[in-house]
């Protein structure tokens, strides 16, 4: 009877959502670009992609879903005993899947269509208008060029993968005890009142083709995100993502509560060859993730890929070294850690500084990560399983704030794109460390109140929890009925 | 009939091998177990957490051997599974009463 009523709940969910889109398929469609589109002359014909650009950022896309699946799953999977193995992969398969459906539904819209200053509008809602069957053309979506487009479903499966990898590096901190029910619940409504407001305030603009002049340059960043027109750096996601995910994980390891017989009975990770595939495969879908956010094929997208490269290198350095001296042994969880520190570290920088600032961050990312998963970790005294708020959170705090340090010229940083005069102009540390500081902090705000009401809700509806019996016996065969290995 | 059963270090499980079957042991069975003697476990740390082990993978190994064999298995045993150091393992010896070759229906003796 409790299994039917939730699938009638979630059922309500997915549909009570989307009713509205009915009503709304008479609205006009605006693309991403739409606010250019006045300025431009009525009878120039649609611009033609670059297939460069478009074949690239098909790769890009196919790259961040190799992250998702199997990358994360295995790596988070391995660092679990293995007796809740299949549930960490069926967690981050699913919330893949379900996000992903979500994302065409609403999400799109409401994170990359003009609305206000926090939250998109429902000119998207079901992806209305990007596919003209009369004409069988597909709508642009603008890049960081003037003039240069990419098809926008490119763009939307882009971004469908951001979404769904952000939701799903939450199940870390609370994997081995949640249940299954809930982690799908709280997927669907924190993705909707968190990662979509959040993608919307740092990453939505109209496009550089509005910026003609002075004054519609103004307007255009008037209509963009809030910490867009505060001029937050974000490059590939370092709040929308991993600060995003990390806090809701941490208020998630707190509001669930430890595993039972944590700190007594060995939770070892049951194998770390597993984990070590698995970051791997993340270090190169990564590529896809933060060279593939320059959304075109040239000189940004290969200064990200290098950073990405060699930041991330630094910081399997510098952790490895980190852990060789203060705990005695380099071990390879260390490692593959330190890669996935780096990784986040430099994803918000990796369009926006030098490779210099790329290493000083890897470097720095590995070292600060390592006391976030010990001593920051003891200090909290919160059960987050698999560090997602030691790695992710604070990875993308310092990531975050070090872009505002390292972007300026004398740094070896790239500066800023002055769209309206067309040319590169230089960022200062100070004022531009402040914006970084406020993108933080409004991600930490953001994402910590509607995680913490999130898990509320489910707590005093269907419950977050599993029985203590299922959580000794294994998740595995309690709540998915099967094991991951039969020996 | 005797009944060898020695717990010894994996990494020796080949040595042990060849010396009973140079000296005519016709076969033996093998487990992989986890214990603890005198060598005590040993800490293992994942980010920090430090969990101490307590059980040690070891190698079981059950030999029935004819009693006027048993002596010359013991050396062999002894000599192949030692490193010197400590955590070697133990070998337990016990009379063995009956022995049956499924296939055959042979007993005793015969069947070894």
């Amino acid at each position: 009877m409790r299994k039917l009523f939730l699938f009638f709940a979630m059922m309500t969910v997915l549909f009570g959502l989307s009713m509205p889109v009915y009503a709304d398929d008479a609205a006009p469609a605006a693309a991403v670009t739409a606010a250019a589109e006045p300025a431009a002359p009525a009878a120039a014909p649609a611009p033609v992609p670059n297939k460069g650009d478009t074949a690239w950022m098909l790769v890009a896309t196919l790259l961040v879903i190799m992250m998702s699946i199997p990358g994360l799953a295995l790596f988070y999977g391995g660092l679990v005993r293995s007796k809740n193995m299949l549930s960490v992969l069926m967690q981050v398969f699913t919330i893949f899947a379900l996000i992903t459906v979500l994302w065409v539904i609403y999400g799109y819209s409401l994170a990359f269509t003009q609305g206000n200053a926090f939250i998109g509008g429902f000119d998207r809602l079901f992806l209305n208008g990007i596919f003209d069957p009369a004409t069988g053309s597909v709508a642009n979506a603008a890049t960081f060029s003037k003039g240069v487009y990419i098809p926008e479903f490119v763009f939307v499966a882009f971004q469908a993968t951001f979404a769904a990898i952000t939701v799903a590096l939450i199940v870390g901190a609370f994997a081995e005890r949640m249940k299954f029910s809930a982690v799908l619940l709280f997927a669907a409504l924190w993705f909707t009142f968190a990662y979509l407001p959040m993608a919307h305030m740092v990453w939505f603009w109209p496009g550089p083709d509005a910026f003609t002049d002075a004054d519609a340059g103004a307007a255009a960043v008037a209509a963009s995100g809030w910490l867009f027109q505060k001029g937050a750096l974000d490059f590939a996601g370092g709040t929308v993502v991993h600060i995003n995910a990390g806090v809701a994980g941490l208020v998630g390891a707190y509001l669930i509560g430890k595993r039972i017989g944590y700190g007594k009975e060995p939770m070892t990770p049951h194998s770390l060859t597993m984990t070590m595939i698995g970051a791997s495969l993340l270090w190169v879908g990564w590529f896809g993730f933060n060279a593939g956010s320059a959304l075109e094929a040239g000189g940004t997208a290969a200064l990200a890929f290098m950073n990405t490269l060699s930041a991330t290198a630094a910081a399997v350095l510098t952790w490895t070294l980190a852990e060789w001296v203060l705990k005695g042994k380099p071990s390879m969880l260390g490692a593959a850690s330190g890669a996935v520190a780096g990784l986040v570290a430099i994803t918000p920088a990796c369009g926006w500084v030098g490779v210099g600032g790329g290493l000083v961050i890897g470097g720095l990312a590995g070292v600060v990560c390592f006391w976030g998963v010990t001593g920051l970790k003891k200090l909290l005294g919160v059960d987050d399983a698999l560090d997602v708020f030691g790695i992710h959170a604070i990875g993308g705090i310092l990531g975050a704030l070090l872009t505002g340090v390292f972007n300026t010229w004398s740094m070896g940083g790239t500066g800023i794109i002055d769209y309206v005069n067309n040319t590169i102009v230089d960022t200062t540390i100070s004022s531009q460390l402040w914006i970084q500081t406020q993108a933080v902090l409004t991600a930490v705000i953001w994402s910590g109140v509607v995680a913490f009401i999130c898990y509320k809700v489910i707590d005093l509806t269907i419950g977050l929890r599993v029985p203590e019996e299922a959580e000794r016996e294994g998740l595995d065969t309690t709540t998915h009925g099967e094991r991951a290995y039969s020996m | 009939m005797k009944m060898v059963v020695a717990i010894i270090k994996p990494f020796k499980l080949d040595e042990v091998r060849e010396a009973l079957s140079t000296i005519g042991v016709q076969g033996i069975t093998v487990t992989e177990v986890k214990g603890f003697g005198r060598q005590k476990g040993h800490t293992e740390l994942y980010r920090g957490a430090e969990y101490v082990v307590d059980f040690l993978p070891k190698v079981k190994l059950e030999a029935a051997v004819k009693s006027d064999m048993l002596d010359q298995v013991l050396e062999a045993i002894v000599k192949a599974a030692n490193t010197g150091k400590i955590g070697d393992g133990k070998i337990f010896v016990s009379d063995l009463e009956q022995v049956i070759r499924i296939r055959t229906g042979e007993s005793g003796a015969d069947a070894l």
